[in-house]
């Protein structure tokens, strides 16, 4: 993609521009520039410390860039924000590890996540309404995991942990989805069942993913960023990327 | 809305510990003071008090167990909550004594003469009332813990940093205390108590009235930390001790639900603390000793920590024993068979008394079952 022309910046959902981060005196991100239209799903890709998992984290305000412009919704600005307050804002994320809270069961997971006030007084006086309990009820089973709702989340297998964060991410109805190495230890069966629900979900939401697995790319069939060194080699269709000398060479080594 | 809230939750164990409480603040106060001396039955008033002060420590385990079981919070400086609420409800008895000090001042404490003051200080002002003092008795360690846990949590302090400083926090009101011009009775504290609200703080029925009234706030505190812990922000508050930056990026400002839990659980020791002063005489520094608030821990680790009953059992039991152990020729060893006790409970029972009961007793129940590959979170 070229450079945004004047008018762009509101259109498209997520806008980072020119943005740079070092960890003591290391450019993790150099220049890195990216667009993200409303409804689009993009997959990241790019070798090990290609900064990937740290222009996530300037996304969700984890980290805040040193320089440059990171625009959500065209017109708010994400380095002003902390990390609740960008998740409130619409932008979910998964982790590369699956990280779901161990000690609560599976619907209680769920219902956390759930999309609600987040205020000490709400949560503290809350009743499920009969429509939240819908909502759970329709993600466990989009999921797969109806059964197991009373089951705690501890006593998942990877896979189902995996499933059950996206399953979160879904409950948060974010209006960006960040989702890192979603396919990550999964057998190949369940591989391929991940990348029907992330299309599933893709259609009435904006989607980035990252992942390592080629073939789970394209599977998605999606526009492919790839990363290297933190900032943008190549942009375009997989099979245009993937012929691209440079991404070879990256990949490679030489 | 209230009572739903209270309720919500409650669990077997919940209504049997709620029961003996009930029990017990009817029936010791009325063996105390209706069975002679001789009869079997009989509590004696020295028996009573001694075990409402155990009963102000179960608050207080409570209290712990809410921020460190649930919260994941390991405050070494609850203790501090407790004294403050304690110095609150020692304030208000101070007043009562009049002109029947030694030196006969109907203003000042003894001390206060004794140091040639010629007025009250400022702060002193409103502890002569009843409810402005029980006020005090929540607002001081509330304001303090609110103040304190805004800079802490605000800059994620979190672990074992968190804990130093909650134990520096213990040990600055400490010195503080100990300093007469601080205008709290230095090293001496606050004693020779006469009178709380027109009763003679050492008669039998008071001292049987104050039983009961630790009793009904342990089974107020328990019923809150039960109400708290078992709605959703519970369940949120269980979260951020089990992975705080998920929580955080599930848009819940995390600072906030460890500032709440963590100052109801400072009001709660408060009220623990002002029922101590009046059972035990005396309230000073020493009780913000930096290993005060250690043992609470002890207690908490010993009973089971994150299940509010076990806290409270393990005050009473750790406290118990140390009872029985350091009078007689036990007593030079009672900190030698503390340490062993918690070493013990480590490494054998790391569910405490009542998790480890617990899991016996559903492993003898049920046939075992795929067992959740869960561990218990390290201690925190």
């Amino acid at each position: 993609m070229n450079a945004p022309v004047p008018g762009a910046l509101t259109s498209s959902l997520l806008y980072l521009d020119g943005v740079s981060v070092s960890f003591d005196g290391f450019k993790a991100i150099r220049g890195l520039s990216l667009t993200i239209e409303p409804g689009e799903m993009r997959a990241i890709i790019g070798p090990n410390g290609a900064g990937k998992t740290t222009m996530m984290d300037i996304i969700t305000g984890k980290t805040k860039p040193d320089v440059g412009t990171v625009m959500f919704g065209g017109s708010v600005d994400l380095t002003k924000l902390d990390e609740a307050a960008i998740a409130n804002l619409g932008i979910g994320r998964k982790f590369q590890k699956p990280t779901v809270f161990d000690f609560h069961t599976i619907e209680d997971n769920i219902l956390l996540a759930l999309k609600s006030k987040r205020t000490v007084t709400r949560t503290l006086f809350w009743r499920t309404a009969a429509a939240d309990a819908k909502r759970i009820d329709d993600i466990l089973g989009i999921i797969k995991l109806g059964d197991a709702r009373d089951r705690l989340a501890g006593s998942l297998s990877h896979g189902q942990k995996q499933w059950l964060e996206i399953g979160m991410l879904l409950a948060q109805d974010p209006k960006l989805l960040l989702v890192d190495e979603p396919a990550a230890g999964m057998t190949d069966g369940e591989t391929a069942e991940t990348a029907v629900l992330l299309k599933e979900i893709a259609r009435d939401h904006s989607v980035i993913v990252v992942e390592h697995d080629m073939g789970f790319i394209r599977e998605l069939g999606v526009k492919v960023t790839v990363l290297h060194e933190g900032s943008v080699l190549a942009e375009g269709p997989l099979d245009q990327v993937s012929a691209n000398e440079r991404v070879v060479e990256v990949y490679l080594g030489r | 809305m209230i009572t739903r809230f209270l309720i919500q939750g409650m669990d077997k164990r919940g209504l049997v510990f709620l029961a003996v409480l009930a029990a017990l603040a009817i029936l010791v106060p009325l063996a105390n003071l209706l069975l002679p001396p001789g009869s079997l039955l009989h509590v004696p008033t020295s028996t009573m008090s001694l075990w409402g002060k155990y009963l102000c420590y179960a608050l207080l385990a409570i209290s712990l167990d809410l921020v460190w079981g649930y919260c994941g919070i390991l405050s070494l400086g609850h203790g501090a909550f407790f004294a403050l609420g304690g110095y609150a409800m020692g304030m208000y008895l101070m007043r009562q004594i009049g002109s029947r000090g030694t030196y006969g001042n109907p203003i000042l404490p003894d001390f206060m003469v004794f140091l040639n003051w010629s007025e009250l200080p400022w702060y002193w002002y409103g502890f002569s009332s009843f409810p402005f003092a029980m006020l005090m008795v929540l607002a001081v360690p509330g304001l303090l813990a609110f103040v304190f846990g805004w800079f802490a949590f605000r800059s994620r302090v979190t672990g074992v940093y968190l804990s130093i400083i909650t134990q520096a926090l213990t040990y600055a009101l400490l010195l503080a205390f100990f300093r007469n011009d601080m205008g709290f009775g230095g090293n001496n504290g606050l004693t020779d108590f006469k009178e709380i609200v027109g009763f003679n703080v050492q008669a039998q029925s008071t001292r049987a009235a104050l039983f009961s009234m630790t009793c009904i706030m342990l089974i107020a505190g328990f019923l809150i930390a039960r109400g708290i812990v078992s709605s959703k922000l519970g369940k949120v508050v269980i979260a951020i001790r089990d992975a705080e930056s998920r929580t955080r990026f599930l848009g819940y400002r995390v600072d906030r639900f460890k500032l709440f839990v963590f100052t109801v659980s400072a009001c709660m020791a408060g009220v623990a603390g002002a029922l101590y002063v009046p059972q035990v005489g005396i309230i000073n520094p020493s009780e913000f000793a930096p290993a005060n608030s250690i043992e609470t821990v002890i207690w908490v680790a010993v009973g089971g920590r994150g299940t509010l009953v076990g806290a409270a059992l393990g005050a009473v039991v750790v406290n118990y024993a140390k009872t029985v152990f350091t009078s007689g020729f036990m007593a030079p060893y009672w900190l030698f068979a503390l340490g062993a006790l918690f070493v013990f409970v480590t490494i054998f029972m790391p569910k405490g008394i009542l998790g480890t009961a617990q899991d016996w007793w559903t492993r003898r129940k049920a046939p075992p079952e795929p067992s959740p590959a869960a561990e218990p979170a390290p201690a925190e």
